[in-house]
């Protein structure tokens, strides 16, 4: 059996602003360690909301309610007395801008270590930095300066970053938000290499729109639907046997409810080879910023 | 009228306008810089010469006294300003306050904003009569850093608010507390935050009405911090209605160095703000 370190039971997500609404409603589901989960849907259905339901990260924002839990290795990570910080330092997070923090390329890695006081010396900072740069392939690009800001690097190459400096503090789960939708297809593809290699070694949640995506990167695949898991299955299964209507119309086509145009762009060219179908893809990601 | 004539009469009002404020700018300037550099150039030392006892009728000496005064006021003033506007503008972000509170404290804002100074000269009158104490540095230092708080707290808040949300959330997402998380994006908001730093500095040094009645208007070398003291631009006033035209002609250096001091600062501002702004996601 595999192990699920991350589950959520009854998770719900309002948001309490000028109207009330349920983003994330009642989801009781489990990640499996060492695998990649991709959350996939529509716009607007809730997948940004329930990744950072995950590690608690929408309390940056006001006016949300929650309800349920989320056990991370069988603890609460909402009834606990432990700082959020902590609970943040265990479940990782890049967000879905790639974002270079105003420091060094060497600062960005090493900010996680920093914070969290996680290295003995210099050289052992030193080494981590390398380790993590490496682990994403951006060391042979950046090793000559490494005291350049990290804003100078391409975008590609700043999401990179933002992995190796969520690696750097050693988080026992990786939450991914879209990471390759504001990338050119050339970078989204050295993104997507990296979630790749890293897969094995770390349990990584993925937010896409990219059916395409889900299909080469996951392990398993969660389906949502306004609010609601409608479908949970491994790659092979969803993709080839999907069990509910609405998981076929969504793999098959535009589904009949939902008319958006990012969510037909993404299922009509699913089916095609890379080179093409990245660009579309990407194209129709870049409307889905209203679920920020 | 047709669109393009429109818009061409519209190109030329805009142009005039910025033609006439460059115009009226280089005009105060060069005749600032023309006039008092000629009476600087002639006697380079009154600027670093204390006051002869009888400065202010005879002009033996320098000004000396009036540059100290303005860096010993201004300087600090600067310093507590700046940690104060700097803790106010990330508490008024979201981390620390609601969007209601902080909309409250915005507006208190720009009623301080746009407070006359010498109300502030008046207001720090009042404290030193209550406590029965009198006219000194401290207490024109006090006055600019109240005159000079809203101006860099606008600075900052507006910077802070232009910085990408996505620095804070990115380290939250690392485990960063609201300590280490405002920290990063104050750093992200630099070139905005220099600014800020810099303007509250430049109109801290170029204002006379808060310190008139709060420093004492002397005319010695600053002694101590509850000495009395004075500042160029004060200085320049009472230089200005001097009876001995080389007093007059002392009025202009002053002022020659007060505007150095101030492009030189901006200049300053604009190269560190650029050397940030390399840091800056987007810049």
């Amino acid at each position: 059996m595999t192990q699920t370190p991350l589950t959520t039971e009854n998770l719900s997500v309002t948001y309490t602003g000028d109207r009330e609404i349920e983003a994330v409603k009642g989801i009781s589901i489990g990640f499996p360690a060492n695998r990649l989960t991709t959350i996939i849907g529509p716009s607007g259905c809730g997948k940004s909301t329930l990744l950072k339901s995950l590690n608690r990260l929408h309390e940056i924002q006001p006016n949300v309610k929650i309800t349920g839990d989320v056990l991370l290795s069988g603890n609460s990570v909402y009834n606990t007395d432990e700082p959020t910080p902590e609970i943040r330092k265990q479940i990782g997070y890049v967000p879905q801008t790639p974002t270079a923090l105003p420091v060094s390329i060497y600062e960005n890695v090493a900010y996680g270590l920093r914070i969290h006081g996680d290295y003995e010396s210099k050289t052992d900072l030193d080494e981590k930095v390398e380790t993590y740069l490496r682990k994403v392939n951006l060391w042979e690009e950046v090793q000559d300066r490494l005291n350049a800001p990290g804003a100078e690097l391409s975008t590609g190459q700043i999401q990179r970053l933002c992995v190796a400096r969520s690696l750097a503090v050693e988080p026992d789960i990786l939450l991914c938000d879209e990471v390759t939708s504001a990338l050119d297809p050339i970078s989204a593809e050295s993104v997507e290499e990296t979630l790749e290699e890293l897969k094995s070694e770390y349990t990584i949640i993925l937010v896409t729109h990219s059916m395409a995506q889900a299909r080469r990167l996951a392990d398993e695949v969660v389906f949502l639907y306004l609010g609601e898991v409608v479908e949970a299955n491994n790659v092979q299964s969803f993709f080839e046997n999907p069990q509910k209507e609405r998981t076929k119309h969504f793999i098959g086509g535009p589904t009949p409810v939902e008319s958006d145009s990012s969510t037909k762009l993404t299922a009509a060219t699913s089916p095609t080879a890379d080179g093409g179908e990245n660009m579309f893809t990407g194209a129709g990601e870049s409307s889905s910023s209203e679920e920020q | 009228m047709n669109r393009y004539t429109k818009q061409r009469l519209f190109g030329i009002a805009v142009r005039a306008a910025a033609l006439l404020v460059v115009s009226v700018m280089l005009l105060v300037v060069s005749v600032t810089l023309a006039r008092g550099g000629r009476v600087l150039l002639a006697d380079p030392a009154i600027v670093a010469t204390p006051p002869g006892s009888r400065y202010m009728l005879e002009g033996n000496g320098g000004f000396l006294h009036a540059v100290l005064g303005s860096l010993f006021i201004v300087g600090p003033a600067t310093i507590l300003s700046m940690v104060l506007a700097v803790s106010t503008a990330t508490y008024l972000q979201s981390d620390y306050s609601s969007q209601r509170f902080s909309e409250s404290v915005n507006m208190f804002l720009n009623v301080l904003w746009g407070t006359p100074p010498i109300v502030y000269g008046v207001f720090v009158l009042t404290i030193i009569i209550a406590l029965g104490a009198q006219t000194s540095l401290f207490f024109g230092i006090i006055a600019i850093a109240i005159f000079q708080y809203p101006i860099m707290t606008r600075y900052t808040d507006e910077a802070l608010r232009a910085a990408p949300d996505t620095v804070r959330e990115s380290t939250y997402g690392l485990g960063a507390t609201r300590f280490e998380s405002a920290c990063m994006t104050v750093r992200a908001a630099a070139p905005g935050v220099i600014a800020g730093l810099i303007m509250g500095f430049a109109r801290g040094i170029g204002d006379a009405a808060t310190v008139l009645f709060t420093t004492g208007r002397s005319t010695r070398m600053p002694g101590g911090l509850f000495d009395a003291a004075t500042t160029l631009p004060v200085l320049i006033f009472d230089q200005a209605m001097s009876f001995n035209p080389e007093v007059r002609s002392h009025a202009y250096a002053a002022s020659f160095v007060l505007t150095v001091v101030v492009l030189g600062l901006i200049f300053i501002s604009k190269i560190l703000a650029g050397r940030y702004a390399r840091y800056t996601p987007g810049g």
